[in-house]
């Protein structure tokens, strides 16, 4: 059995989450294989994450070089290649690094690919089959990845309950000096950080959320109206952003805001993991959307199959009707 | 600049509601609406911008069959000066690596500045860029979401990263770039410019003409290998409200007040 190797993201000294879903997630593919970690980076800073993640990984190889202080794909693919086995199998969290790095890798591995794995369905002698979605969660598959040289696997984050069985052993291994000098064609700048907008929709308790359902610009006046009728803040998915219906600012998901309503209203919105990843907090989801089929059916506590352009009036008229009682 | 943009025709699903056919191993396509994947929609909008601004040419490719002409058409009737449908038997089955070598292939026929995908298809794979990146040894840029031309044959973009913040870079030239939707407004395609470009003819290369090797691509070459499909359910699923619509919303302003919503 080929080792498996999880890339670890970090920052400021601290892990990301995704370190101990990977763990799990090599636990499933094969669970007596010690999973190494495997972390890049620069300073005091990578220190600190490689010494924090001996606790949940048996082994974990560092790789310190200043032009990986900041995480550059290329940079990192060129490191890992220095060191890693060919017969590898490699774990990275399906995010913007992750998807910056992973085909990339594999290329260079010659080995297998498969994106955006939610689960491991079984491992044979050269194989594993994995779950992933297709058609915007719309439909699952089972897919064949030949491991017999390597594998590259970017990990949906969330989708593996991260473990909580402590594995480490808190082996460190320096593999720096095997790097050398890198060099890309690609350079970081500067990050600039989104704008704060006009709503912060991370205050609200009740969140009026629309998606593509919405359909043009000026419908997005329905659910404004209905959010003001309920106290509430009207948030987006990202079509209604990239549509420019909608300021970025109000976008929730992975590139957007994370909230944590009590109530969350999801209208016209599919369901996206991407849009799901940013609703924290286990709130209470009523999904509106007039395809039974809609992937948000599967997370929302209540469901209403309607078209929302007619439903969401008469529940904005229902709630001043009530106002308008409670007033008196 | 000349700029190749990676197209795919897909089914659309924000039009579909996608079931499985009887056998399970694959969705019914019988009835489905396709389009032109929205992402590499605009890409297409991107390199169109591009040229405008400096000059070039852009050409649409995709890797697919007859039926796929019609998004390198419309992708035309938007403004790119050349489609090229890459189709073979040979080419079934093949997986993302696959599809990067036929891409390659094509790619090493001519000279591209640029070329560019969209993020990721209706599967969600997000990897043919990266990989066709990784095959030319050309550096690579996923989730692009602003592109500037600088002097010197290169370029600074953006990346759509955690928070919808920006990372900013530097990129040489030739270089492959996955683009983020919502970088542009792609323009609207009229009928009229459909019509226009509905006799133009779409030039094809199979894998003899593009030199490529049968025992790189296709079924026999994938790696990784689709087996079924199936119905996904994540959590406990919602309980559907069968009302009709008074009595849904007078649920929905129950619910809402009992988890604290209204006050």
């Amino acid at each position: 059995m080929a080792r498996i190797f999880a890339y670890i993201a970090h920052k400021g000294g601290i892990a990301a989450d995704s370190a101990f879903e990977l763990a799990a997630a090599a636990h499933k593919i094969n669970a007596t294989a010690s999973p190494t970690a495997i972390l890049t980076g620069w300073g005091a800073d990578l220190d600190a994450a490689c010494n924090a993640l001996g606790a949940s990984y048996p082994e974990v190889w560092k790789i310190a070089n200043e032009a990986l202080a900041y995480p550059n794909a290329e940079l990192v693919r060129k490191a890992l290649l220095k060191v890693l086995p060919s017969d590898s199998i490699v774990l990275v969290a399906h995010e913007h690094f992750g998807i910056d790095l992973a085909p990339g890798l594999s290329i260079k591995m010659n080995s297998a690919f498969v994106s955006d794995v939610l689960d491991i369905a079984g491992l044979e002698a050269a194989a594993i089959k994995v779950v992933r979605q297709e058609f915007g969660g719309q439909a699952s598959t089972h897919v064949r990845c030949d491991i017999s040289s390597g594998a590259v696997l970017t990990i949906r984050p969330g989708a593996f309950k991260a473990a909580e069985t402590s594995a480490g052993h808190g082996l460190l291994v320096d593999k720096s000096a095997e790097i050398g000098l890198l060099a890309a064609g690609r350079r970081y700048l500067e990050t600039v950080v989104a704008e704060a907008g006009d709503v912060d929709i991370t205050k609200y308790n009740v969140l009026v959320s629309i998606g593509r359902g919405i359909q043009e610009k000026d419908n997005v006046a329905i659910a404004l109206e209905l959010a003001d009728a309920m106290g509430a803040a009207v948030s987006c998915s990202r079509p209604v952003v990239d549509a420019k219906w909608m300021e970025k600012s109000r976008q929730v998901g992975s590139s957007g805001k994370t909230v944590k309503p009590k109530v969350y209203l999801a209208c016209g919105i599919s369901g996206a993991f991407q849009h799901l990843a940013g609703i924290k907090g286990s709130p209470f989801l009523i999904a509106i959307n007039k395809n039974p089929k809609a992937p948000i059916f599967q997370v929302a506590d209540v469901g209403i199959v309607d078209d929302i352009l007619e439903f969401l009036p008469e529940l904005t008229n229902k709630v001043r009707e009530l106002r308008g009682a409670a007033a008196k | 600049m000349e700029i190749l943009v990676c197209v795919r025709r897909v089914p659309d699903t924000s039009e579909n509601e996608i079931e499985l056919n009887s056998a399970g191993n694959d969705i019914e396509r019988d009835e489905l609406v396709y389009s032109i994947n929205e992402a590499d929609n605009y890409a297409v909008e991107e390199a169109l911008q591009i040229v405008a601004k400096i000059g070039g040419n852009v050409t649409v490719v995709t890797v697919g069959g007859e039926d796929d002409e019609e998004v390198l058409r419309r992708e035309m009737a938007m403004g790119a000066h050349h489609g090229v449908l890459i189709t073979d038997e040979a080419f079934s089955g093949s997986d993302g690596r696959g599809i990067a070598t036929i891409l390659k292939a094509f790619v090493q026929q001519d000279h591209y500045d640029l070329i560019l995908t969209g993020v990721q298809a209706e599967d969600g794979g997000a990897q043919i860029g990266g990989m066709l990146a990784a095959l030319l040894d050309y550096p690579f840029a996923s989730l692009v979401n602003s592109i500037e031309v600088l002097e010197g044959r290169k370029l600074k973009i953006s990346r759509e990263i955690e928070g919808g913040n920006k990372e900013w870079s530097e990129i040489d030239l030739p270089c492959v770039l996955s683009i983020q939707t919502g970088i542009n407004e792609p323009r609207y395609v009229g009928m009229r410019g459909i019509r226009q470009v509905a006799s133009v003819l779409i030039p094809t290369f199979s894998a003899s003409q593009l030199g490529l090797d049968e025992n790189t691509v296709g079924l026999s070459a994938a790696k990784v290998t689709r087996l079924d499909y199936f119905i996904p359910s994540l959590g406990k699923g919602a309980e559907i409200l069968h009302g009709n619509r008074k009595e849904n919303i007078d649920k929905v302003l129950e619910l809402v007040a009992a988890k604290g919503g209204l006050k």
